[in-house]
């Protein structure tokens, strides 16, 4: 394992490089913008001297590249991820933490829904595969991939809040609420379509294996063949794969459903801070989500190795 | 005809071509499988009739999409007006089909640099050059990956459009016509900019790792032996074999490109008022009191786009069949 071993710290290693690259960038492009967060705070009848000694007070007024500088030495040596301007006597960390957590919560559901119906709906796609059942499926669950998000929210509201009554058109309060519906589905529905088609071809890959001959000839009934022998091969990559490359589709589909539901996640945060120009809540959400997208990446591209030993073998230098 | 006669016939041609010195190519090959494909024609028309919709929508809108009728806001379909009017009493019919003008731009400018240009050139330069240009392609790829895309659009827009603005204004200045500001060519610009840059890694990574491939092959060994150009190699021998490859992205790009656009807008880093885009009447048929009376104005453009994009997805999914078997 020692190749493997040497792949992932070769992996970790790059992490941080990409984090620099990735913040610098973001600082730059955060600050070479039009506006500053004391000039959005200050609005447009604002006293000069004020401003001004505002500005310098944050170091607004240095060159980019010496702020850069400077904001570099405190986050590596401090861990201090510099002062919010919208909300100035909290740390970032304590502001973007629950925001996080908010979203994180509305993640998992959304990964829980996706996989209760993707997996069977794949496995039962493969399993009539020929007849007329299988397309069809799969692309009931495309049609789903194709409706924007955008539109997917607004829809979902006018049904089930607006004419129906039954759920809440929007807002928080707490996992064990009705309001986690319709986020809910909004954010699992595009995702579906994906984990259905990798289940059907894994399954598709199964199907004819010894194994499950041996499981027919056994005698047993084709409920537990397929629920027990063909469908629990497939489980495990469909998982691994999806978890992590639907952590992009899920984040993004997140700033939508979060805007559109006003729900108190890192999504809506983001464009709020983006709006208010601040700066250091930019820059440190989008590294907590570089660490996450790179970390994904490695845990999919691990779990992948770990399932097919040709890839390890056949890996190689990258 | 019985279907045997019509594949001797087609055998036959096949060889006459053969003799001829010309075999059919794998892309042509499969591209003519696909139009057997009855779901395929079926997307192709779809999107044909969406882009030709698009191209012409000067033509074909009965009104201007910022032409006003305050006395005539939100009013229900009528003879005038087939789909109604919206808030500033606007045909609602002219202004999607408008919609449709700037989908139209946004994805053929986009896909052609970020799915084809951009993806090819780099990707061949990757798997054929190998060494430092394979190394620095592929990390900016990664660091680009890696970032979480939404956001970085947002921020590079809010940041970029002032400045494109004035650069607009200063060609308009040096070239003498005064159309392009209002034309928003900026708006279009600046998407096509954003998407392009970070929409081409995927499809390098796939063809570098197909060049890797063919560059071993024994026929692109042979070409070099006999002296052939690094010019000649890449052209003649290499782009043909990574054709499928670059048709299949292009067709799985198309609908997630018409997908960011639309939500660029409605995140109003997009398409500016008053140029319609279907993310600015989604937006504008969202609201709750707009959506319960009205649900017309959020329907329609709603609808359109899903079945452009699921027409677009399933017409990928066909390819994909197509090209991957047939490849074997």
């Amino acid at each position: 394992m020692d190749g493997l071993a040497g792949y992932i710290l070769r992996r970790l290693l790059f992490l941080p490089l990409t984090l620099l690259i990735v913040s610098f960038a973001t600082f730059y492009i955060t600050r070479w913008g039009p506006g500053d967060p004391v000039s959005v705070y200050s609005g447009q009848y604002r006293d000069q001297e004020a401003f001004d000694r505002v500005r310098h007070k944050y170091g607004l007024d240095k060159p980019i590249i010496e702020q850069y500088g400077i904001y570099l030495k405190q986050i590596v040596l401090h861990g201090d991820f510099g002062p919010s301007f919208r909300f100035r006597d909290r740390s970032i960390p304590d502001i973007i933490a629950p925001k996080i957590w908010v979203s994180a919560r509305l993640g998992v559901y959304a990964f829980i829904l996706t996989f209760l119906i993707g997996i069977p709906a794949g496995v039962f796609a493969a399993v009539k595969q020929g007849s007329w059942l299988d397309p069809f499926v799969i692309s009931i669950f495309l049609f789903f991939q194709s409706i924007p998000v955008l539109v997917m929210v607004p829809v979902l509201v006018l049904v089930f809040a607006a004419q129906l009554h039954w759920l809440p058109s929007g807002g928080f309060d707490g996992v064990f609420s009705k309001s986690m519906i319709i986020p809910t589905i909004a954010l699992s529905l595009p995702s579906i379509a994906g984990v259905a088609r990798l289940a059907r071809a894994t399954t598709l890959g199964t199907l004819n294996e010894d194994f499950v001959r041996t499981a027919r000839a056994k005698g047993l009934d084709e409920v537990t063949v397929i629920s027990r022998h063909i469908a629990r091969q497939s489980l495990v990559p469909v998982m691994t794969t999806v978890i992590g490359l639907s952590l992009v589709g899920l984040i993004e589909g997140a700033f939508f459903t979060e805007t559109l539901l006003g729900i108190p996640g890192i999504g809506r945060f983001v464009f709020e801070s983006v709006n208010g120009r601040d700066y250091n809540v930019i820059l440190a959400i989008v590294l907590v989500i570089t660490t996450a997208f790179v970390l994904a990446n490695l845990l999919v591209d691990l779990a992948l190795i770990v399932i097919d030993p040709r890839i390890r073998a056949g890996r190689g230098v990258r | 005809m019985t279907q045997q006669t019509q594949l001797n016939i087609e055998l036959a041609h096949a060889e006459a071509g053969m003799r001829a010195g010309h075999a059919e190519s794998l892309t042509r090959r499969s591209l003519r499988h696909l139009l057997r494909k009855r779901i395929a024609l079926l997307c192709l028309a779809v999107i044909s009739v969406f882009y030709v919709v698009g191209a012409f929508a000067p033509l074909i809108a009965p009104y201007g999409y910022a032409q006003q009728n305050l006395d005539l806001s939100f009013q229900g379909p009528s003879l005038h007006h087939p789909l109604g009017t919206d808030r500033n009493g606007r045909d609602s019919l002219s202004r999607n089909i408008f919609a449709a003008r700037t989908t139209v731009i946004v994805t053929l400018a986009t896909v052609a640099a970020g799915s084809v240009l951009l993806p090819v050139t780099l990707g061949m330069l990757a798997g054929y050059r190998g060494g430092i240009v394979d190394a620095a392609i592929n990390r900016t790829g990664e660091i680009l990956s890696s970032m979480p895309g939404l956001p970085m659009l947002v921020l590079i827009s809010a940041t970029l459009r002032p400045r494109f603005d004035r650069w607009v204004v200063c060609v308009e200045d040096g070239i003498h016509y005064h159309g392009l500001t209002s034309s928003g060519f900026a708006d279009y610009f600046l998407i096509f900019f954003a998407l392009s840059l970070f929409g081409w890694v995927g499809g390098a990574r796939l063809i570098r790792a197909q060049v890797l491939t063919l560059r071993r092959s024994e026929f692109i060994l042979a070409a070099e032996a006999s002296g052939a150009s690094t010019r000649r190699i890449l052209f003649q021998h290499i782009l043909p074999n990574i054709m499928p490859i670059v048709i299949v992205g292009v067709s799985a790009s198309l609908g997630g490109v018409a997908a960011a656009e639309i939500g660029l807008t409605f995140l109003g880093v997009g398409i500016q008022p008053p140029h319609p885009s279907f993310g600015a009447l989604i937006t504008d048929g969202a609201p709750r009191t707009v959506l319960q009376n009205h649900p017309a104005l959020l329907l329609v453009p709603a609808l359109t786009v899903a079945s452009l994009i699921f027409a677009f997805n399933l017409l990928g999914d066909a390819l994909n069949d197509v090209f991957t078997s047939r490849a074997k």
